[in-house]
C-alpha cells in the first residue's frame, strides 16, 4: 500500500469532516452577521449581534456587563477544574508509572482508571445526588458524627458540586496522557538522579515534570476547551443559578436567536483557539502520539 | 524511586481515586433496586425490583425504549463509519500527502472546538437547507415537499454527522498511535515474497493493526451512544437515550431514573467488555504472525 495514489484514502474522512465540522462553523460566522426576528432568520451584514453581546462592556463606570460576567464565571471553573485534574491526574500517573511494577497490573490499573470514559456522562453526573443531596450520604453521615446539625446547602446544586463533577467526568483526559510520556521516561535516568542522592521530590520536580510536559500540555487543552464551552454539567449539577458561556448560546438557541448564539459561538470559539494555539506552542502534538 | 512510606501514600491516593471514580455510579445502581416505598437516597428501604418494572412501564411522556433503540441504532452506524473512515485516513497519512497537514489540524481543531459550537452549526445548516428545500418545493410546485416535508435534520443525517466530529478525531489519533509504532518489515517481507498490495494488506497490515481497530471501533460506540453536547440542537425532534434522560433529571423524582441509569451503565459495560475481550483474542492472533 505506498501507491501515490494512496491519499485517495483520506478523502472520505476529509469529506465528513468539510460537511459536518467546516460548513457549520463558516455558517456560524456568516449567521452571526445576520438580522433576526422571532421566528425568521435574515441575511445581512450588521455588526448588531456583536454590539448587543457587548452592551456596556467598556463602560467601567457601571460595573461589568453580563457577558463578561459570564466568561468570568466560566473561566473560574476552567482554572479550578485544571488544577485539580492537574494535581490528581499527575499523581495517578505517577502511581501507575512508578509504583506498579508488573507490566499486567499496570494495564488492569489503567483501564479501571479509563472504562468511565465509556460510560454515560449524565448517568456520572446524576450519580451525585444521593451523596451530595439535602438527605444524601454526605450530610447525613455529618449529622449522625454530631459535626453538623443542620444539613449543608451548599453540597448540591451549587459551585461545589459543578466542580466536582468535573474534576470526575474530566480526571482521565489528564491520567491517559500524563501517563503516556511518563512511561516513555528512561528509567536509568530515575536511578542515576537516586544514586547522586535526589530524594523523590527533586527528582519529581527536576525530571519527571519536565519530561512529561507534552503529556500534561495535551491533558489540559483537552480539560480546558471540555469545561470552557460546557452547558451540561452545569446545567444538571449547577442548579439555574450558575452562569456559563455555553448556557447562554444553548439558551438563546432555544429560543431560536440563532444570530445572538452565533456572535456568541464566535467569541467562545475564538478565545478556545486562542488558548489553544497558546499551549500547543509549548508541545508538538503529533510527534507525540 | 519512592521510599516505602512514600509507595504506600501513593497507594492510598490512587485507591482513593478509584473510590471516587466508581462510587458515585456504584451507589445509583444499588439504589436502582431500592424497595417501592423507598426515595432518592440512601436508606434503603427494602429490596426490590420496583423500580425497573416502572421503567419498563414507561415514564410519562418519554419514551425511554424508543430513545434507547435510537441509541444503539445511530452507535453501531457510527461505529461503523468511524472504523471504516479512520482506518482509510490513518492508511493514507502513513505517507505525507498534499493537505496532510490541513487535515491533520481539522481533526484536531473537531475535537478541541466547543461543543455547542458545533452543535449550533449543524443546527443552522440543516435550518438554512430545510428553507431551501421548501422555497425549491414552493417555487417548483412540487406536491409531496408542500404537503409533508418537514425537515431534513435525522438520525441518519444530522445524527451521524454530528456524532463522527467527535468520534473520527479519536479514531484517526488511535490509528497514528498504531503506525507511529509499526513495523514495515513485515510488510517488506510480503512484498517480497510475492504478495500483491491487496494480499500485504488483507494477510499482513491488517491482521497486526486489528486490535486497534476494535479499540476504534470501541471509542466510536461508546462515545456516539453516550453522546450528548454536540446532539442537543442537532436532531431535531427524535431524541436520543443520552438527551432523555437529561430532561428527565428535572422531571423524575423518584428511583426509577436510576434504574435507567443502571440499564444504560449495564449496556455500556456490555460493550466494553466484548471489546476488550475481542481485542485480547486478536492480540494473540496478531502475536502468532509475528
Amino acid at each position: 500500500m505506498t501507491k501515490p495514489t494512496n491519499s485517495i484514502l483520506a478523502v472520505p474522512f476529509a469529506m465528513v469532516l468539510a460537511t459536518f465540522f467546516v460548513l457549520p462553523l463558516i455558517l456560524v460566522v456568516v449567521v452571526s452577521f445576520w438580522d433576526y426576528t422571532e421566528y425568521s432568520l435574515i441575511p445581512d451584514l450588521i455588526l448588531m449581534n456583536y454590539a448587543e453581546l457587548f452592551y456596556g462592556c467598556f463602560d467601567w463606570d457601571q460595573g461589568l456587563c453580563t457577558t463578561f460576567a459570564t466568561y468570568l464565571s466560566t473561566f473560574k471553573y476552567v482554572f479550578l477544574t485544571w488544577c485539580l485534574t492537574l494535581v490528581i491526574g499527575f499523581g495517578v500517573a505517577l502511581y501507575l508509572v512508578f509504583c506498579v511494577r508488573s507490566l499486567k497490573m499496570q494495564i488492569v490499573l489503567f483501564l479501571v482508571c479509563t472504562i468511565p470514559f465509556w460510560t454515560s456522562n449524565v448517568i456520572r453526573m446524576i450519580s451525585w445526588i444521593p451523596l451530595l443531596g439535602r438527605n444524601g450520604i454526605v450530610n447525613t453521615a455529618l449529622m449522625s458524627l454530631g459535626i453538623i446539625d443542620q444539613p449543608i446547602e451548599w453540597l448540591l446544586y451549587s459551585g461545589f458540586s459543578v466542580t466536582l463533577g468535573f474534576v470526575h467526568l474530566y480526571t482521565l483526559f489528564m491520567v491517559v496522557p500524563i501517563f503516556n510520556s511518563m512511561a516513555k521516561i528512561d528509567k536509568s535516568l530515575i536511578e542515576a538522579a537516586k544514586d547522586s542522592g535526589a530524594s523523590a521530590w527533586q527528582i519529581i520536580t527536576n525530571i519527571i515534570i519536565p519530561l512529561s510536559r507534552s503529556g500534561i500540555m495535551i491533558g489540559s487543552i483537552f480539560v480546558i476547551t471540555i469545561v470552557v464551552g460546557d452547558f451540561i454539567t452545569i446545567g444538571v449539577l449547577g442548579g439555574q443559578q450558575i452562569a456559563s458561556v455555553g448556557k447562554i448560546i444553548y439558551v438563546e438557541m432555544s429560543y431560536l436567536q440563532f444570530p445572538a448564539a452565533a456572535a456568541n459561538a464566535v467569541v467562545l470559539v475564538s478565545i478556545t483557539l486562542l488558548m489553544v494555539a497558546a499551549m500547543m506552542r509549548i508541545v508538538n502534538v503529533r510527534k507525540e502520539l | 524511586m519512592f521510599s516505602r512510606a512514600q509507595k504506600a501514600w501513593l497507594t492510598v491516593f490512587f485507591s482513593c481515586f478509584v473510590i471516587f471514580l466508581y462510587g458515585p455510579v456504584l451507589s445509583i445502581i444499588l439504589l436502582a433496586f431500592q424497595g417501592p416505598e423507598g426515595g432518592l437516597t440512601f436508606p434503603m428501604r427494602g429490596f426490590s425490583l420496583h423500580w425497573f418494572e416502572e421503567l419498563w412501564r414507561g415514564l410519562g411522556v418519554v419514551d425511554i425504549s424508543r430513545g434507547l433503540r435510537r441509541s444503539l441504532f445511530l452507535g453501531v452506524l457510527v461505529m461503523i463509519f468511524t472504523v471504516i473512515l479512520s482506518l482509510c485516513a490513518g492508511l493514507a497519512f502513513r505517507k505525507k500527502f498534499r493537505g496532510s497537514g490541513v487535515l491533520f489540524y481539522l481533526t484536531i481543531a473537531s475535537l478541541i472546538i466547543p461543543s455547542i459550537a458545533i452543535s449550533l452549526g449543524i443546527a443552522l445548516q440543516f435550518r438554512l437547507l430545510d428553507e431551501t428545500v421548501k422555497w425549491l418545493g414552493q417555487s417548483l410546485e412540487i406536491q409531496w415537499i408542500i404537503d409533508d416535508f418537514q425537515t431534513s435534520m435525522g438520525l441518519i443525517a444530522s445524527g451521524l454527522g454530528t456524532h463522527l466530529t467527535w468520534t473520527l478525531p479519536f479514531g484517526l489519533l488511535i490509528m497514528f498511535a498504531v503506525f507511529n509504532r509499526f513495523n514495515p518489515s513485515y510488510e517488506e517481507a510480503a512484498r517480497d515474497l510475492g504478495a500483491t498490495p491487496w494480499q500485504t494488506f488483507w494477510g499482513v497490515v491488517f491482521p497486526l493493526i486489528a486490535p486497534a481497530l476494535v479499540g476504534v471501533a470501541l471509542f466510536g460506540f461508546t462515545l456516539s451512544y453516550d453522546e450528548l453536547a454536540r446532539s442537543s440542537q442537532a436532531l431535531g425532534a427524535v431524541n436520543t437515550l443520552p438527551l432523555e434522560l437529561r430532561g428527565l433529571t428535572t422531571t423524575v423524582t423518584n428511583p426509577s431514573i436510576y434504574a435507567l441509569g443502571a440499564v444504560t451503565t449495564g449496556v455500556s459495560f456490555l460493550v466494553i467488555g466484548l471489546s476488550l475481550g475481542l481485542f485480547w483474542v486478536l492480540r494473540q492472533k496478531a502475536g502468532n504472525i509475528k
